[in-house]
Formats: C-alpha cells, structure tokens, sequence
C-alpha cells in the first residue's frame, strides 16, 4: 500500500509529502481497526464535547444550592441527583471535565514544552551537559508518585493554576527522557548527517530533522499522560491541595461527598465514576494511537 | 557484584542530596514567613524571632541546607513545630503501619497480578483472558482513593464484612490493601500477560515443548522465569505508585500511616515534620530501587555487574 502511494507521489513530484500522508493514512487505517481504541476517541471526544458545551448541555446551574433538595438520590429531579448543598450533580460533573481537560491539556503543555527542550539539549548535547540535567531529572525521579506534586503545592499554596503548575512539573522529566531517548538515537542517523555534511547549523538539524522525527513518540506518550495528569489533578484535589471549592472538580466532588457515603453513597461515587471513564479513554486512545504509529514502540 | 553495590550506593548520595536540596527549596517558596504563620496572630515580634532563630530560618538557604545535611547524617531529622516532638519518633511511629499496608499490597499484587497475566497468556482472548484485559484497563484508569470509597460502601456498608476504617485487627487491613494493591495488580497482569506471550514463542520454550516437558512445566519454568524480567522491572516503578498511593489509601481509611502523617504536617504548615516524611518516602523509593536493580542477578545468569 505504501509503495503505491509513493508511485502516486512521484508522478506529481511531491515524494516527501504523499510519503508523510500515505503513513498518516496508514495510521488511521490502523487506528481505525482497533475497537478499544476508537471507544477511547469516542470517550475522549464526548469528554471535549462536554467542556466546550458544558453550558447548554447542563440541566441546572452549577453553583445554584436548594437546601431542601440536598443529598437528593438520582430521580426525575435530578438525573444523578443532588449532593450535601442541594446542587444538580449532572451538571456539576459537565462543568467538571472543563476542570479535568484544562488541568490535563495545560500541564501536558507544560511538561512538553519543558520535557522536549530538556531532553533535546541533553540527548544532542551529550557530555557534562546530558550528565548534569538527567542527574537533575533523577532527583525529580526519586519522588515517589504524587508526593512531588504534593510538595510542590503545599509550598505553592492549593488553588487551580498552582495544581497545574505542579501536574506539569510532575510529567516533565518522562517527557524529557523519553525525547532524550528518541535524540540519542536520531542524531546518528545517516540524514542527519548528511545535512551536516552539507553544513546545516545545529539548530536547523534540531528544528527540521530530530524534531519531526519525535512526534509520534510525543502524541502518544501526551495522550498517556493526559490520563495520570487528570488523575493527579483528582488526587490532589481529592486531599485539599488542588482545586478549591466551590469549583467543580471531580477529585474535589469525591473528597466532600465521602462525609455522607453512610446516608448518600452516589454524592462521592458519581464524580470518582467519571474520573475513572475519563482516564480509561486517554489511556485506551494512548494505547491505540501507539499502536498504529509504530507497534514497536516501547512506552 | 560488591563493586557494583558500592557504586550504586555512591550514585545514590547525589540524588538524595538534591532531594534534600529541592524539599528546602520547596518549603523556602512558602509565601510569607513560616514562623509567623506557625505562631498565629498573637504572637509578638520577639516570639517570631525567636522561632526563627531556633529553626535556623534566620540563616540563608545555603547555611541551612549545610546544618540540615549534618544533622540528617547523625539520624536526626528535627523536631516537630506543632507537638514538638523529634521527627524521628513521629516517623518511628507510624511507620510500621505503612510498611505493614504497602508490603500486604505488595504481596497481594504480585500474588494476583502474575497468576492472572500467566493464565491470561495461557489461554490468550478466551472469555477469562477478556475478563482479565478489561479490568486491568479499568484498575489502571480509576483513581485509587475512589476505588476505596466503593470498597467502603459495598464490603462495609452493605454487606458489612469489614470495618470501614482504622487499624487492629487483620479484618481492618483487607480493604485498605486491596485498594493500594488495585493498580499494580492492573499493571502487572498487563506486563506479565504480553511478555509471557512474546517469550511462548521462543525457540526454547518450542524446544522444551519438543523434547516432552509438560505444559505446567514449560509455562513455570521455561517461560515465566524469562518473562519475569520486564515485570520485576515494572514492580519497581510501581513501588513509587504504592507509596503514593499509600498517602490516599490512609486518608481515605484513617489508616495511620506516613501518608496521613503528611497531610496532616501540610495542613498544619509544619515543614519539620514534612521535610521529613518526604525524605524517608523518597529514601525507601530509592533503596528499593536498588534491591530490584540487584535482583536481575538472580532471574537471568546472563547479567552481570561489573
């Protein structure tokens, strides 16, 4: 298939280019056949839907409190019911996936701006300069999950862009040994020297032949990162240093519903089940976007 | 293997003393003066500064940092701001509680996450191995403190066949360690199902077909001893996740652990305490690290330490 897609490309003299999207559309052809994963785009793209709409779909105001319906159970008033201030829990968790994706999309951005650059510097560099940030990444390492990010908002203060701020610092140094990786092994590569043999700067071979050539190993580990970031941005709210009430964050929904798990289970429940969709659906698009790109990948 | 030892440890020394390095820091970051906050508003001046003196937050970070190394390298990690009490007992005391919930989760999930992915490779897309696939993908997506409150609610609540919450009995540990050990089980049925896979087509196992081993015999000792590799590899990542985990795991079952201790030193803004916890967390993480490193030895011959 890809052979005769590179004829096709030949004959309109735009090789390089019909070669790239004869392996998108391989890609997809791959993806494609693969149930989990399109459940997990379905998922994700629902979850998207959800944030951009949150408005519109929501049955009732979020923040709007009715005493006298408080820790109401699931019923024709309230699909999901009411939680400890009366308020429609449905559209609690729609105002929520915008809490989850923008902590998600956010501190991805992060990590990956960090990540690539440390980990391009580090893997071209190579030397006293890769010793130095990979041994600097290692301290960051050491931190056993969750408790950097824990340390790093306790220092910080809790609240929405210090959590992010935190998830983001958290992912950084997978980010960056993952492109580290990827750089060892592109700047050996015949291409990429051959453009050096006909004088290409540093810079230019970073921006236009190693870079390039880490994206697929980005979009996937970005989607699968996606997932532990949702779930720490969850776990930190959960413990009081993320999100702050009255937000709606799902982690944050679990935390104050657990008071009342004896008399009205669904209040901390329902959010804990949406988190885990939520995170279920980045991973299985992980899974299936590595998958199609390249099924050697090792992540 | 000795020289190998040795010089694992010495690599071990900077990470630990960056880690020192970064909690400081960290804990330097804290808006406004942690004195003044520990001492509330009626505290005068004179009170401030002289908290300040006995923490030594009059010093710069760099004279600090040098004590605090000092002082760690005698076994001492300071005394609690808020009850006063050494770090070291404070530590001494709930530690056991951890390492009591971590290596029970630990036991169940090796227990149950390599029975599970053997037997799912044993018989690949059968209803069992389907069954096993699906719920390692969902035990890794749920969050782990959520995994709790439902525990809670079924085997507690409704069914009441173990308490909700504390430490005592054995009866009080099932549930808190189940939940911990939820994702690693997840993990470790998924790493051992596809490298059992991968090693059952190899040309020994074959061979060991070939010349008349049993089924049983090929599968434990010809396959799974190989396919452990990358699993015990996986495990010690893992114990990062555990010992995370562990501080929701003890928020969500009053479990009296290092985890709650944590929470409780951040809520309190006692640094001491906090500084403390996360260097013995980070500590262990470390060391076993090192254990699972030194372990290769003994499931593949071929590797050796130089």
């Amino acid at each position: 298939m890809t052979r005769r897609d590179a004829t096709v490309g030949e004959e309109i003299g735009q090789a390089p280019t019909t070669a790239y999207l004869s392996t998108g559309a391989a890609m997809w052809r791959r993806f494609r056949r693969n149930r989990l994963a399109l459940a997990g785009l379905l998922v994700v793209a629902l979850l998207a839907c959800a944030a951009i709409f949150a408005p519109a779909l929501a049955p009732a105001d979020p923040a709007r409190q009715s005493l006298e319906d408080k820790r109401m159970p699931p019923g024709p008033k309230y699909l999901l019911g009411a939680d400890e201030f009366g308020r429609d829990i449905a559209s609690r968790l729609i105002y929520g996936s915008r809490i989850a994706l923008m902590v998600g999309l956010v501190s991805v951005l992060i990590a990956l701006v960090l990540g690539t650059t440390l980990g391009t510097v580090a893997g071209y560099a190579g030397g006293a300069v890769d010793e130095v940030l990979m041994r600097a990444l290692d301290v960051l390492l050491a931190f056993p999950y969750l408790l950097l990010a824990i340390a790093i908002v306790s220092a910080m203060g809790p609240g929405l862009p210090n959590t992010i701020l935190a998830v983001g610092i958290w992912a950084t140094p997978g980010f960056a040994r993952v492109i580290r990786g990827s750089v060892l092994a592109i700047k050996e590569q015949e291409y990429v020297q051959a453009a050096r043999a006909v004088g290409a700067g540093t810079g230019r071979i970073v921006v236009r032949h190693v870079l390039p050539n880490c994206i697929s190993i980005l979009i996937v580990y970005s989607a699968l990162y996606m997932a532990s970031a949702i779930l720490l941005e969850a776990a930190l709210s959960f413990l009081g240093l993320g999100v702050q009430p009255p937000t709606p964050s799902w982690g944050l929904m679990v935390s104050t519903g657990r008071d009342f798990i004896t008399i009205a289970p669904h209040i901390a429940t329902l959010p804990g089940l949406a988190i885990a969709l939520t995170v279920l659906g980045f991973n299985l698009l992980g899974d299936g976007l590595r998958d199609a790109l390249d099924p050697k990948m090792k992540l | 293997m000795i020289g190998y030892l040795i010089r694992r440890t010495l690599v071990m020394v900077p990470v630990l003393l960056g880690v020192i390095f970064l909690i400081m820091v960290t804990i330097t970051l804290i808006p406004g003066d942690p004195a003044a906050l520990m001492l509330g508003e009626g505290a005068t001046a004179e009170m401030v500064a002289k908290l300040r003196h006995s923490l030594d937050l009059d010093q710069p970070l760099a004279v600090r940092y040098v004590r605090y190394v000092s002082r760690v390298l005698q076994g001492d990690l300071g005394r609690s701001i808020r009850e006063g009490r050494r770090v070291n007992e404070e530590i001494a005391d709930v530690w056991p509680a951890t390492a009591q919930l971590g290596l029970t989760a630990l036991v169940i999930a090796v227990a149950v996450g390599v029975t599970v992915g053997v037997l799912s490779a044993r018989w690949p897309y059968s209803l069992f191995d389907n069954a096993v696939r699906i719920f390692s993908l969902f035990g890794l997506s749920m969050p782990i403190f959520w995994t709790g409150i439902v525990l809670i609610v079924v085997f507690s609540l409704v069914l009441n066949w173990f308490p909700a919450g504390g430490r005592g009995t054995w009866a009080h540990l099932i549930l808190p360690a189940i939940t911990l050990a939820t994702p690693t089980i997840a993990m470790l049925a998924r790493m051992t199902r596809s490298t059992m896979l991968e090693v059952l087509r190899e040309d020994y196992v074959r061979t060991a077909r070939a010349k008349g081993v049993a089924n049983r015999g090929v599968l434990t000792r010809h396959a799974l001893r190989n396919a452990l590799i990358p699993v015990v590899t996986v495990l010690g990542l893992q114990t990062g996740q555990l010992l995370g985990g562990a501080v929701l795991t003890e928020t969500v079952f009053a479990w009296p652990g290092i985890g709650r201790m944590l929470v409780r030193a951040i809520f309190a803004r006692d640094y001491v305490l906090l500084q403390g916890g996360v260097l013995v967390l980070a500590v262990t993480f470390v060391v076993i690290n090192l254990l699972v490193d030194l372990s290769y030895a003994y499931l593949d011959p071929r590797i050796s330490y130089r």
